[in-house]
């Protein structure tokens, strides 16, 4: 599995980590992974609908206690 | 989601753009409240992107948007809705969008008459103008009614394709909607913004008025979404949580502000803003004791705990319900709902 850079997206709401997910993945080259980590539970709605509108993907899901883990893979766009 | 869809049946690419000011009712409160923790969590305006099969870009303009809402140049609506100013100035930066990346001209789903203070025919110029892009925002759902655009008369669009609505009802959108094919749709606009909510907007004149200045940050807005508001005298007020949800939430301020907590019954975290003094402690402990499991007993115990962690126990004699005067809940309410 990739390295992935991680995003720390705790303690916001909604829709702040998919801005923040949106803006870390313009500067990613595509292939790559970023791992970002919410708790609010909205994000786990949010994040893999806005992957779908623009091309990634969605790796995995975890969850550890409140905290959320979304694995992106960058797409072409 | 209508106009967008029927500039695409043209063949167009269309990209959507929301804008995130801090104000949005969308995402916040079904996080926050344990009683919405099942409520669907959908973001309307990425399920409309979905739906259409767009790109959608998420815009934060939370910063300049402290800007826009303290002095609108066109006044406010019913509440602190400054709906003309507000459609100015996201207009004007999806203009600034559409010319950094290339697009050549904006979509909105504006209806004359629609909406009472920002949709009618005399200020749908005033938005062109003001927001700078003049003949290149194509209004599909009214352009018949308008002066014809660039995209109109370059082709870009077929004019006769468009549509003359207009008015307050909804129901010619959706019959059109369901002539598109399109089956459902999000909750129309007027209900997504905190600041047409009356409450809500006594509560933020209410934060203004006390701190003598129209400045915000993202913070004090998000905190007027939650917990009751009680301000028991003018120099500070108090913020308590109505359940468990709101108790955890309003436990991530706990370095930014004071606050209560009861020990011998189970109560809420309570944060305290302002320039508080030893006497408005107590009155402030007593309070939050009121709204504890304990609020019938004869003392309750509390925990106050300041910004740098010093923790002090109290012990008061909980306020009687029929003590809290009406005009102590900011707003008038109660936070019962």
């Amino acid at each position: 599995m990739a390295t992935a850079e991680e995003l720390d997206c705790r303690h916001l709401l909604c829709p702040l980590p998919v801005i923040r997910t949106q803006a870390r993945v313009a500067r990613m080259a595509v292939g790559a992974e970023l791992q970002v980590v919410v708790t609010d539970p909205g994000a786990l709605e949010d994040i893999p609908a806005w992957c779908r509108v623009h091309g990634h993907e969605v790796v995995a899901t975890e969850a550890a206690g409140d905290e959320q883990r979304i694995r992106i893979r960058v797409g072409g766009g | 989601m209508l106009a967008a869809r029927v500039v695409q049946d043209h063949g167009v690419h269309v990209e959507g753009i929301n804008f995130y000011t801090g104000f949005c009712v969308e995402g916040h409160t079904h996080a926050i409240r344990s009683k919405d923790q099942q409520r669907p969590k959908r973001n309307n305006a990425l399920w409309v992107a979905e739906q259409l099969g767009m790109p959608l870009h998420i815009v934060d303009v939370i910063e300049e948007y402290k800007e826009v809402l303290p002095r609108p140049r066109y006044g406010y609506g019913a509440n602190l809705n400054p709906c003309l100013d507000c459609k100015v100035f996201m207009v004007g930066k999806a203009r600034e969008w559409m010319e950094a990346n290339g697009f050549d001209f904006i979509v909105t789903g504006e209806v004359i008459g629609q909406r009472p203070k920002s949709q009618t025919r005399d200020k749908l110029p005033v938005i062109n103008r003001d927001a700078g892009v003049e003949d290149l925002l194509l209004r599909p759902l009214s352009a018949k009614l308008l002066e014809p655009t660039r995209p109109e008369r370059e082709g870009w669009v077929d004019r006769e394709r468009l549509f003359e609505l207009h008015g307050r009802s909804r129901k010619p959108q959706f019959a059109l909607a369901r002539e598109l094919g399109i089956e459902a749709w999000a909750q129309p606009a007027g209900g997504c913004c905190f600041l047409t909510d009356a409450t809500y907007s006594a509560k933020l004149a209410d934060l203004w008025q006390a701190r003598g200045s129209r400045e915000y940050d993202l913070d004090d807005i998000m905190l007027l979404k939650v917990g009751r508001h009680l301000r028991p005298r003018d120099h500070f007020k108090l913020i308590i949580a109505r359940e468990a949800g709101e108790t955890r939430f309003l436990q991530g301020y706990k370095r930014r502000y004071p606050h209560l907590r009861t020990t011998s019954h189970g109560g809420p975290v309570a944060l305290i803003d302002g320039d508080w003094n030893e006497h408005d402690l107590e009155l402030a402990a007593r309070l939050v004791a009121r709204y504890s499991s304990g609020r019938h007993a004869e003392r309750v115990e509390l925990e106050f705990e300041d910004t740098e962690g010093r923790v002090r126990p109290l012990s008061v004699p909980p306020m009687a319900s029929d003590c809290v005067p009406d005009a102590w809940y900011v707003g008038g309410d109660h936070g019962d709902s």
